[in-house]
């Protein structure tokens, strides 16, 4: 009982002052405006919360893709040795530190490129990505009942056709949830993209070369000895946190209502 | 620029060849209706012969295939570019490198014990501080809790773990140092400052701070592993140690907690591969200096927060190849930290198949 209010102590702590002292700092040109210099008060972070959409981006049209298609070949395919393989190194995946992948992602792209990049952030995004997608995948498509893939290979449909159509649209509410979780997961990481993204001041929307995204920005103002750029940061982490809990609520309130299970 | 505004014809969501699907009445259930939109779908492929769809589906399988096959060469690359990038570091202090504890970038000699220490030493002070916690919490939830509340509180303990750690960073620097500071330290100091773990300066920003922090953020893996485990305990095992007259905590002891101590295990092996990895929470707090001190309150470093700092600013190769060197163990720790957990999930599972064949 008193363990269970620990616990929650921090939580309350946290979401009080992040809504005390974020709200203090939110206003409008925070939302559209790009950083000010060191002394200027004002400013905002718009080139950040932009940033991170291009490198989500980014990172979703890579990851998800790759961790359904993982996630088909567990379920469909991967009942062997392979697939035992495959499905072990997706969990080691998962349990790399976020820092290691954005050391990967960082000699993969940026040492060949010679430069920072969205794309290496992207990259390094989408790695973590894929196995939560693909073990998401894998575990609703073998809810789907053996039946309904009988009858449409019965009925003479391709194997692929059945695999697209049938078995992955009747599960396609809990395929997406993986997909949100993913992509809430990796909303809020700063560590791989330290020197992926590497952060930028001003606008930037070329994803060849460095981009802000709203964790990193967070980041090097709440490390800064600057009362202002600490009160950006509250602002920051505010919008932040409203960004994935509501993508966690929404996927918990789709889930258990049953919105997008069953009927297309 | 001419200011001439090309037709666009929109696409018409009407004429596509969505074909008039019939609408399930209300009387129908879910399941049944679940069968109508499945045999609609079924109806809308057009079916050809077997011979034909042999091409596509080869092409089909190899992609799939294909994403497998990339998701295991992902993770041979990582370890590749870390063996690879670091192997100047390798070669130029070898075993060393993790005994050596300078740290001196000026002149190019690189040892990697103060941060190796100051993992370890937070991820075991997180897992003191955490595990009692979460296995309280757990047992909380599934033994005693009301169940109008058992929801809300996992999905709060469930929020606990999507909050991502650079705002526990945050928060960590502006309330929780100044409170360990004001008010925890002093009282430790006072209270335990015999013993040399709380003796020193005090900060508030240090290796108790990067313990708590860790603490908090691994609370919610331990507790839901540890909640599924619990509720997996059949409920004769409750109903048969209550009826020999056991309290409802004995009853929990030795019913419940006993039984469920390997998935507990588990839990807390992956909690530590969690800390042992966290990055950004950590470097926000813990002080950042590379030196092994005795008390809690002193700052320290680690593997990870070494790297996130340093990185992007390291000159020369050899500096980045020991970064990356640094990499390589700690991807190679929790590698057989979550080797060890799947190992003995894989025990616990042929042991209950064992069992019910039996």
């Amino acid at each position: 009982m008193a363990a269970a209010f620990l616990v929650l102590v921090p939580l309350l702590a946290i979401f009080v002052y992040l809504l005390l002292k974020g709200i203090g700092s939110l206003n409008w040109a925070f939302l559209t405006q790009i950083p000010k210099p060191v002394g200027e008060p004002g400013g905002g972070m718009a080139n950040a919360m932009v940033g991170s959409g291009l490198i989500l981006l980014i990172a979703s049209v890579i990851g998800i893709p790759l961790g359904i298609g993982c996630g088909i070949y567990l379920a469909e395919y991967g009942r062997n040795r392979f697939g035992d393989i495959v499905r072990f190194t997706a969990d080691v995946l998962n349990g790399v530190p976020s820092i290691v992948i954005g050391i990967a992602a960082y000699s993969l792209v940026v040492m060949r490129q010679k430069h920072f990049s969205a794309y290496s952030g992207g990259l390094a995004l989408a790695i973590m990505m894929v196995p939560t997608v693909a073990r998401a995948t894998e575990e609703m498509l073998l809810m789907v009942p053996n039946s309904i893939r009988e009858a449409a290979l019965g009925l003479g449909i391709p194997k692929w056709r059945t695999t697209i159509s049938i078995t992955l649209r009747t599960a396609s509410a809990g395929v997406i949830t993986g997909c949100m979780l993913a992509f809430a997961r990796v909303a809020g990481e700063t560590a791989p993209l330290l020197f992926t993204a590497f952060g930028n001041q001003y606008w930037s929307l070329n994803p060849n070369q460095p981009t802000a995204a709203l964790p990193l920005q967070i980041f090097s103002y709440a490390i800064s000895p600057f009362y202002e750029w600490h009160k950006q940061a509250w602002a920051g982490a505010l919008i932040l946190i409203v960004m994935i809990v509501t993508a966690v609520a929404a996927v918990r309130i789709v889930t258990s209502r049953g919105i997008l299970k069953g009927t297309s | 620029m001419s200011d001439s505004v090309k037709p666009m014809t929109p696409p018409d969501p009407l004429t596509g060849n969505k074909p008039v699907t019939s609408v399930p009445s209300l009387a129908q259930t879910s399941t049944q209706r679940k069968t109508v939109a499945v045999s609609s779908r079924l109806s809308r492929i057009r079916t050809k012969s077997p011979r034909s769809s042999r091409v596509p589906d080869s092409v089909f399988r190899s992609l799939i295939i294909l994403t497998a096959v990339s998701v295991f060469a992902i993770v041979v690359l990582i370890v590749w570019e870390l063996i690879d990038k670091s192997r100047m570091s390798l070669h130029q202090f070898g075993v060393g490198f993790f005994y050596g504890h300078n740290w001196d970038p000026v002149n190019g000699d690189f040892g990697a014990l103060p941060f190796i220490y100051g993992t370890v030493v937070s991820s075991i002070l997180a897992l003191i501080l955490a595990v009692p916690l979460s296995v309280g919490v757990a047992v909380y939830i599934t033994e005693m809790c009301p169940i109008a509340l058992r929801a809300i509180i996992s999905f709060l303990v469930e929020l606990l773990a999507a909050i991502p750690s650079v705002i526990y960073g945050l928060w960590g620097i502006f309330v929780l140092a100044p409170l360990l500071r004001e008010y925890v330290q002093p009282g430790l100091a006072k209270y335990l400052g015999w013993t040399g773990f709380f003796s020193g300066p005090q900060f508030g920003l240090g290796m108790l701070a990067a313990g708590i922090i860790l603490a908090i953020m691994i609370v919610p893996i331990i507790a839901s592993i540890t909640r599924e485990v619990l509720s997996a305990v059949p409920q004769n095992q409750r109903e048969a140690v209550l009826a020999l007259g056991a309290t409802r905590w004995e009853m929990i002891r030795m019913g419940v907690l006993r039984n469920a101590r390997i998935g507990i295990v588990v839990g807390v092996i992956l909690g530590l591969g969690r800390a042992l990895g966290e990055t950004m929470a950590v470097t926000m707090v813990i002080g950042n200096r590379p030196e092994i001190a005795k008390s809690l309150f002193a700052p320290g470093y680690t593997m990870a927060s070494v790297i996130a700092n340093e990185f992007s600013e390291a000159t020369g190769d050899l500096y980045l190849s020991a970064l990356i060197e640094i990499g390589l163990a700690l991807f190679i720790v929790t590698l057989i930290v979550n080797a060890l957990a799947r190992l003995l999930v894989w025990s616990i599972t042929g042991g209950t198949t064992t069992r019910a064949n039996a």
